[in-house]
């Protein structure tokens, strides 16, 4: 099946190795991903501010070129998934936004929210199915103690992202699980890492990142997953980390790797 | 014991700034701290998140303006999810920020400051994020 697929900025500086993981692995489980041709950077932040209209453009034409192929959009960055979202949430919600936008961009028909924005996660468990996925894995993780961490952009507002429940999610846990892998549950796997405050407040996103890794390792985790880039930074960042207590990597190399598509 | 109104003071124009750009209703949080209970960045702030609030319906805007809170708030939306009342102080931390970042002269983030950043390996998301919350 064919979906249209936004990178963002970091995937294709920084966290190539999320995005070239996710491609290899979807080939095998018979999904198409074609990148968006024109696709702008969708700002990293979803603009708060209810003033704000320009700063929400560059995703209202993803969903408008989604729209055009009528493909269902498919997002891997944590980040581009929580903006480009609540833009569409925006654009289905909000008549004075929507009434804004379409004037400025002159389509051919006004968009309204038509389009349906999944994240990579999604994909495989309502699209491929973890029933499906397991069948596929080849190499199995079994034995490995895997702690899953969500972070906030995927979870919240539950109402817009309707993603998992943002208190208690299972979607990481069931893929881990179809990997083969144990999933390990620990209280801090839902909180945040500090984001962009890493720019200027470091020592406060010391204190977070320290906890949750700190509440992972008390729960016997060896390893820690994440479909954020700056989430991994962060937690990479911190001192315990920085000794080498555990290791950050993104889901979709834990699912390379299952499959054996990783390499080359 | 000072019994203070609980009226926003609507000579303050800000206040008007604040729910115009939040789109949030400052009455209708009922100080049940929930917001502070839960925050993960509490310890970057000098005033705790349902007094941030509090603050607003009091009218005293400036104390907020500079406080070290609106600038440690990392926009995780906790506060939103765990609010019996559906405010979302995220939005209204955005808004208070926006109301110094829009004044001339107060942008936080340099571009000069941009390959500082790269040489720490730090995501381009995260560069990209801080000119989105710290430059207007």
């Amino acid at each position: 099946m064919n979906y249209s697929y936004y990178p963002g900025c970091t995937l294709k500086t920084k966290a190539q190795g999320l995005e070239a993981c996710a491609f290899k692995s979807a080939q095998v489980l018979g999904v198409n991903l074609v990148e968006q041709e024109e696709w702008q950077c969708c700002g990293a932040v979803y603009p708060l501010a209810a003033d704000e209209i320009g700063t929400k453009l560059a995703s209202v034409r993803s969903l408008v070129a989604a729209r055009t192929k009528g493909e269902k959009l498919v997002t891997l960055c944590a980040a581009c998934h929580q903006v480009i979202k609540r833009v569409n949430h925006d654009m289905k919600t909000k008549e004075d936004m929507r009434e804004k936008v379409n004037n400025y961009l002159q389509l051919k028909e006004d968009y309204q929210g038509e389009s349906e924005v999944i994240h990579y996660l999604e994909l495989l468990r309502d699209e491929v199915g973890f029933e499906s996925l397991a069948k596929k894995v080849k190499v199995s993780l079994a034995g490995r103690k895997v702690a899953a961490y969500y972070g906030c952009l995927l979870l919240r507002p539950r109402e817009i992202m309707d993603f998992d429940d943002p208190e208690r999610p299972t979607i990481l846990e069931k893929f881990l699980e179809s990997l083969g892998a144990s999933p390990v549950n620990y209280p801090y796997r839902t909180e945040c890492c500090g984001g962009y405050l890493s720019i200027e407040r470091e020592e406060v996103v010391e204190k977070m990142v320290n906890k949750i890794i700190d509440s992972a390792l008390q729960q016997g985790a060896e390893e820690i997953v994440t479909a954020c880039p700056l989430c991994k930074y962060n937690l990479e960042n911190s001192s315990l980390c920085q000794k080498g207590e555990i290791v950050v990597s993104y889901f979709t190399e834990l699912l390379a790797e299952s499959l054996q598509v990783k390499e080359g | 014991m000072l019994r203070e109104k609980i009226t926003p003071d609507t000579t303050k124009k800000e206040i008007g700034q604040i729910s115009e750009i939040s789109d949030e209703k400052i009455l209708d949080c009922l100080q049940c701290g929930k917001c502070t209970a839960g925050c993960p960045a509490i310890h970057g702030m000098d005033i705790m998140p349902h007094q941030v609030i509090r603050l607003l319906q009091l009218g005293q805007v400036d104390k907020l303006l500079a406080s070290t809170t609106i600038w440690g708030c990392a926009a995780c939306f906790t506060c939103l999810s765990r609010c019996p009342r559906k405010v979302d102080l995220s939005k209204i931390m955005e808004a208070l920020r926006l109301i110094v970042l829009r004044t001339k002269g107060n942008q936080r983030l340099e571009i000069d400051k941009v390959p500082e950043l790269l040489a720490k390996q730090i995501p381009q998301q995260a560069i990209v994020s801080g000119f989105r919350k710290y430059v207007k």
